[in-house]
């Protein structure tokens, strides 16, 4: 009597164990990624997702007068963030104190940028210039305007050292201070992300539109400006994301009115221990921020902003 | 009892004939068995002793003569360590304890009666032994007596110092008989718009409202009234200070003329040289600070850091660094030559000059205001 294993020959036992083997090197390369992806997706979930579940949560919840907060599906702190017109101005004026910062970013950072890509071996030296501020805290960064625009500051000893005021000018705790820091803050992510857009232009575009008969500013806004579009986009993405999210600059360089929506879940969570009102005010400006990502990720896509950041 | 001590009493009553040998020798095998099978759990409960106490305070100075004066001493005396923690604020700290697990945080230097309430409305309290902190005998009732109001029956913490937030001036140019004359009303003086300051905080904004509209701080009765000071201190201020340094750099700056200000931070701008004033307006807010031990803290061992905390020379050395009254009865110790010298210091040890926080009265209100401020900061 036969056994069951003779029934196969050579040739098919080779070609099962192919199959087989073919198999386990598609499932190993189907596993490959995600074994490569494991450690930096559990961060993500872990530091990431799961505060954000946490979040979630803790908005349904409502504060109580003393004591702990009180659990449950309480839909009040959203109702109140999404209807009440002091968060709605609040959210409406950091937009456009971010708005402002961006567009600053990029009349300034613009031609900064375009002076790097164009100049000829100091480029290296100019880089790490413009990384230097990286290298001091935001928060100094940020102080330091008030030893230059302050009542005693260098502008107003300057001013008045050389006659030109009698008396301080006050510069300084006003809107126009809470933006100019700001863009302080903000101008290099504009300037490397122009950078690294202008950097990729093939210089042989601009000398053949210039061979054309196009001046070398026709040149430039016909063909260098479009080309550099995508890098202006995504630092001004980036620009005004991280400035409507900032509450420090508001707080140091701002008056009594001055105040961002960051400064609020600042306040909700710190000052009033309204954890549950925080949460659902730092959901709703992550959803505003998050909506304005979405709409440049449809048109542009995100490659450009990680070409910036990298 | 320890167990040497069980064993010899068993042995004890073995001889006297209480106990017959199968009983004893049952007794001594079953506790062998116990002792066999804890074993590896008591080296859990070994690692739970108590070698390191943490103590969160403002930091600098007071740090400073805290370690010098309290926890080396500490440490040498028990081979407890202290681990010595700072924060800025003591609603940011509140956020961080209630966040924390228990025995995370033991001890902190908080701000206020209201603070030790809300420490005990979180549940976060614990029941001290006074007994085990003799120098308690040496602090003003007046100051602990704040705190028993709160706890009638227990006491979470011991009071340390105390101070008031009064009116802060440049004297060159408003002088004493200006700011005595126009008392806490001048913060809402238009002849100052543009050089007035004030805290971002609105349990003091609302305070100093109360008195600009002559109402008494711990009975407000027109709040709409005390919402339009509020409007009008913050239409003519130029910046809301948030920290101690804060305010003492736009003084010393001279970017604002008048706040109110910290009492013990303003000593150290006359200090410095600065020709600051201080005036403490009729119901000028008093306030205290205390060492609050919180839920989850081995108990005995921070009672112990306590007492060395109290001690006079501890004291008065913290006292003197930051520039704010000891808890100490002047009629009880000798509180030395610069404390009689600062602002807020009460001789009589009474402190029935200085008007208080009433902590009912303030955390009951404090879930509407502190949003209501919030709203009328911007604008609303």
């Amino acid at each position: 009597m036969r056994s069951g294993f003779a029934i196969f020959d050579h040739a098919q036992f080779r070609h099962y164990a192919k199959q087989i083997t073919d198999m386990s090197v598609e499932a190993r390369e189907r596993r490959q990624p995600w074994i490569l992806l494991s450690a930096p997706l559990g961060a993500v979930t872990l530091l990431l997702l799961v505060p954000l579940v946490f979040i979630v949560i803790y908005s349904f919840w409502l504060r109580s007068a003393v004591g702990p907060d009180i659990a449950g599906f309480h839909p009040d702190n959203w109702q109140r963030a999404l209807t009440d017109p002091f968060y709605r101005y609040i959210l409406f004026n950091t937009l456009k104190i971010a708005a402002i910062t961006t567009f600053f970013c990029a009349l300034l950072g613009y031609p900064a940028a375009y002076f790097i890509t164009r100049s000829s071996g100091n480029k290296l030296i100019l880089l790490l210039l413009l990384m230097l501020p990286f290298w001091i805290s935001y928060i100094i960064r940020t102080m330091s305007w008030i030893n230059i625009l302050g009542s005693s500051g260098a502008l107003n000893t300057l001013l008045l050292s050389t006659g030109v005021i009698s008396s301080p000018i006050q510069m300084l705790y006003n809107e126009a201070t809470v933006i100019l820091g700001l863009v302080h803050f903000l101008l290099p992510f504009m300037v490397l992300n122009i950078y690294v857009s202008l950097d990729g232009i093939d210089t042989n575009l601009e000398d053949a539109a210039t061979s054309l008969g196009a001046t070398r500013w026709q040149s430039f806004l016909q063909v260098t400006l479009p080309l550099s579009l995508p890098g202006l986009a995504a630092g001004g993405l980036l620009c005004f994301v991280l400035g409507a999210g900032t509450y420090i600059t508001p707080l140091i360089l701002g008056g009594p009115r001055d105040a961002m929506f960051a400064n609020l879940v600042f306040e909700a969570i710190i000052t009033q221990l309204n954890w549950p009102m925080g949460s659902a005010l730092s959901l709703l400006l992550l959803l505003v921020l998050g909506a304005l990502v979405a709409v440049y990720n449809r048109f542009l896509g995100m490659s450009q902003l990680t070409k910036g950041l990298g | 009892m320890d167990n040497t001590k069980r064993y010899e009493r068993l042995l004890e009553r073995y001889r006297n004939g209480d106990l017959d040998r199968r009983s004893f020798l049952g007794l001594i095998g079953a506790a062998g068995v116990a002792y066999g099978v804890q074993t590896p759990f008591a080296r859990m409960a070994f690692a739970q002793d108590v070698t390191q106490v943490r103590f969160d305070g403002w930091g600098g100075v007071v740090s400073e003569a805290f370690r010098r004066h309290a926890f080396d001493p500490y440490t040498a005396a028990t081979g407890i360590n202290v681990v010595d923690g700072t924060f800025s604020g003591g609603d940011e700290y509140l956020a961080q304890v209630r966040s924390s697990q228990e025995g995370e945080y033991n001890i902190a230097h908080l701000s206020g009666v209201f603070d030790y309430a809300r420490y005990v409305n979180f549940g976060l309290d614990v029941a001290l032994n006074i007994e085990n902190i003799p120098n308690m005998e040496l602090v003003m009732d007046a100051l602990t007596n704040a705190f028993r109001g709160i706890t009638p029956d227990h006491l979470s913490a011991v009071p340390y110092n105390y101070g008031t937030t009064g009116l802060a001036y440049n004297r060159a140019y408003i002088s004493d008989e200006e700011i005595r004359e126009k008392g806490a009303s001048i913060l809402i003086d238009p002849e100052y718009q543009g050089k007035i300051g004030g805290w971002s905080d609105w349990r003091t904004r609302l305070w100093y409202a109360a008195l600009q509209t002559g109402q008494s701080p711990n009975d407000i009765q027109d709040m709409e009234a005390a919402w339009d000071a509020i409007r009008a201190h913050r239409d003519l201020a130029l910046k809301y200070w948030g920290s101690g340094a804060e305010l003492m750099s736009l003084l010393a700056e001279e970017e604002i003329y008048v706040t109110e200000g910290w009492s013990g931070r303003i000593a150290a701008l006359q200090e410095q040289g600065h020709d600051i004033g201080y005036y403490d307006a009729p119901n000028s807010f008093g306030w205290q600070e205390c060492l609050f031990v919180i839920k989850g803290s081995p108990v005995e061992a921070c009672e112990e850091l306590l007492n060395f905390m109290l001690a006079p020379e501890t004291s008065i050395a913290v006292a003197e660094g930051q520039n704010y009254p000891p808890a100490l009865d002047g009629s009880k110790v000798d509180l030395g030559s610069k404390i009689p010298t600062l602002p807020a210091y009460d001789p009589s040890g009474t402190l029935e000059a200085l008007t208080f926080a009433d902590p009912v009265y303030w955390n009951g209100n404090e879930a509407e205001w502190s949003e209501t401020f919030a709203r009328v900061q911007r604008g609303f």
